[in-house]
């Protein structure tokens, strides 16, 4: 393998020579364009967060002078390596965009060693300086258009009992579920949120019972956060129950209860990457924000949101977009221990980013 | 606390009822197989090509029982060439099924990334207890008619393999393939024919996936329910009708998890989910000892030999 990539090396070095020495009229290229390499773990079109992805890709393909390379279903081992080096060696990629949590250690900073003028960026909070410099992280805050599908959630809601389906009880699924039911409790103070974890991030059948089960125990609005959301959404309307939805924009698969859905606008960090590449500028280490940054957003209203859901939404957006916090008070888990006695205004800081328990109002359990 | 233990009988009830049916198909096609005397492991890559083949042609024809057709077809062509290949000499059944399963869910993956966005058609279901006015009982026991189908042909093939000549021929050549040939028995091609047969079953257990429950297409549908269903047939000890017990016993168990959780038992989940795997090991751990066990067992099974 190594021996195949030093020769491929040598003769895009060689053939790079020969440019220089003038063997090739350089003039007849006009502007190369800019070649980004887009990789998935999964389907494109999965209704989730690969489809989100690809959404952001097709607003990067919209620009002039960029080419975009892809490839899906890239399992999380050395084939991501591969990948990536084909998209360097073969498609002479300088930005290199994996989608993947686990893509990053060791396979994205063992490529960022070994292609130092090449960029890499990857969509996870895991950026440390210690890292190579030409790598970096970016990460949009869903919680914040959760904490909006709570919002609309807690007036579109009869019973104020809503369920949530989530894959693993880990620190972003945690606090997706914690905003959901913040904003939940601004419109209804009596709202509850009863949460089932599945145990995987993708195992329909597991999915579709679960979301069942909470219909049986009384909820009437499902939203989840899986890997794709389809199943739980058509479950629920199936049910005759009210959904938000999760990564992506899944309102075709619920024509009758869908409320709204939490968004990730990758379109706005990939269209950013491309400009700040053209404009010659560096690339930032880390990139993040929400509704501030225009980095999240809220499916547009199904037929599920009743009018004041949408205005209860919409104005909760306004003060989102203007910075306002979502937890400003101390948080309370459900256990009824205080685990934050006081809250900071940035709700980004430390010691909220280590979200290990569900706030009070949650029926469910981290174990 | 009776309340609470009804919702979670209920939820058992229904999770045995929509989770079982797929586990009912494939364990009876597997049954026939290794009846015949050889084990196919491909099934997992059967159900998932009849899952997408089922809900493409559900797609494109707008009829959902065409689709379940095209699943099963698609067994019939997977099953014939494991079939085919084994009856070739020193060809190992084991190792063909393997090859079979990753050859199943490529070409699924590969044709049924098209038809991933798209809504097809679903199977409809029979309300069995609108009647009672409860309206979780009235949600559990809607049920689809291929579930009755698989204990029909469940029935129909225990009937099969006591009283028919049919049967008796597959039973002879799956216990010694020495005495069929000297009855005149035309062993490979039986087998190739309850190959091919078993495969149509599980080809229809993966329709059912993708037309009724969960109901959709997507590369993560079937996360490994061929393989237990393979397992379950020894479990089972080769008959049809365990295979429904044991199907319905498994889709019980999994329901067990999110449904705990719904009444607030939300400690151990983890626990909870692994309950079919757990219940599985401990009646096979309690029913190996049996000498039962090895008779049930066809005695041309490579496993057994």
């Amino acid at each position: 393998m190594t021996i195949a990539l030093d020769r491929r090396r040598f003769l895009q070095s060689s053939g790079a020579v020969a440019v220089a020495a003038g063997l090739f009229p350089r003039a007849a290229f006009a502007a190369d364009p800019l070649t980004i390499g887009v990789i998935y773990v999964g389907a494109r079109d999965d209704f989730g967060w690969n489809q989100a992805h690809a959404v952001g890709v097709k607003a990067l393909k919209a620009l002039p002078d960029v080419k975009v390379v892809e490839e899906e279903n890239v399992a999380e081992t050395d084939a991501v390596s591969k990948t990536m080096e084909s998209m360097i060696n073969l498609d002479g990629a300088k930005l290199i965009l994996p989608t993947s949590f686990g893509y990053w250690s060791p396979f994205v900073l063992d490529e960022a060693k070994a292609n130092p003028d090449v960029q890499f960026r990857h969509a996870a909070p895991l950026w440390k300086p210690s890292d190579p410099t030409n790598a970096g992280s970016y990460w949009p805050f869903l919680d914040q258009a959760h904490y909006i599908d709570g919002v609309a959630a807690g007036l579109a809601s009869k019973s104020g009992k809503l369920g949530f389906v989530a894959a693993k009880p880990v620190g972003i699924v945690l606090r997706n579920i914690n905003s959901f039911l913040t904003g939940a409790r601004t419109t209804n103070p009596n709202a509850t949120v009863r949460v089932i974890f599945t145990g995987d991030w993708s195992l329909p059948v597991r999915e579709a019972e679960a979301t069942n089960a909470l219909v049986d125990a009384g909820c009437d609005l499902i939203t989840c956060h899986v890997d794709g959301p389809k199943v739980v959404i058509q479950t629920a309307e199936s049910r005759g129950v009210k959904c938000c939805g999760h990564n992506a924009d899944q309102s075709s698969l619920a024509p009758k209860g869908f409320v709204t859905g939490a968004e990730y606008k990758w379109g706005t960090i990939y269209t950013g990457y491309a400009g700040l590449i053209g404009k010659g500028q560096p690339l930032p280490n880390f990139t993040f924000g929400g509704y501030d940054k225009d980095m999240v957003q809220n499916t547009p209203y199904g037929a599920g949101a009743t009018e004041p859901a949408r205005k209860a939404a919409d104005a909760a957006i306004v003060k989102l977009k203007a910075g306002a916090p979502i937890f400003a008070t101390a948080i309370k888990d459900n256990n009824g221990r205080i685990v934050v006695a006081s809250v900071p205004p940035d709700n980004y800081a430390d010691v909220l980013n280590k979200m290990d328990y569900l706030v009070d109002g949650v029926i469910g359990s981290t174990s | 606390m009776s309340a609470h233990l009804a919702i979670v009988l209920t939820a058992m009830l229904g999770g045995a009822i929509r989770v079982s049916t797929p586990f009912i198909f494939v364990a009876l096609g597997e049954t026939l197989t290794e009846k015949s005397g050889r084990i196919n492991l491909g099934l997992e890559g059967t159900l998932v090509l009849g899952a997408m083949l089922g809900y493409a042609t559900a797609y494109e024809t707008g009829s959902p029982w065409a689709g379940v057709l095209a699943g099963g077809l698609a067994g019939v062509a997977l099953g014939a060439l494991h079939g085919l290949l084994c009856s070739l000499p020193r060809v190992n059944d084991i190792a063909v099924g393997i090859a079979l399963m990753t050859l199943g869910t490529g070409l699924a993956f590969f044709f049924g990334k098209p038809f991933i966005q798209p809504e097809a058609p679903h199977l409809p279901s029979v309300p069995l207890a609108d009647w009672t006015g409860d309206h979780a009982l009235a949600e559990a026991l809607r049920v689809n008619p291929l579930f009755f189908v698989g204990i029909a042909t469940a029935l129909a093939m225990a009937w099969a393999f006591r009283n028919t000549r049919v049967g008796l021929v597959v039973r002879t050549t799956g216990d010694s393939a020495a005495a069929a040939l000297a009855m005149g028995i035309p062993v490979d091609r039986v087998r190739v024919l309850a190959t091919a047969a078993g495969g149509f079953l599980a080809g229809v257990g993966g329709s059912f996936l993708s037309l009724s429950y969960p109901g959709s297409w997507n590369e993560g549908l079937s996360s490994g329910q061929g393989l237990m269903a393979v397992a379950l047939v020894i479990f089972a000890r080769w008959s049809p009708i365990r295979c429904v017990g044991a199907a319905l016993l498994f889709g019980a168990a999994g329901a067990l998890g999110p449904a705990l959780q719904s009444v607030g038992v939300t400690q151990g989940y983890y626990l909870f989910n692994a309950a079919p795997y757990v219940l599985t090991l401990l009646i096979m751990v309690g029913s190996s000892s049996s000498v039962d066990a090895h008779r049930a067992a066809p005695g041309e099974l490579s496993i057994t030999r």
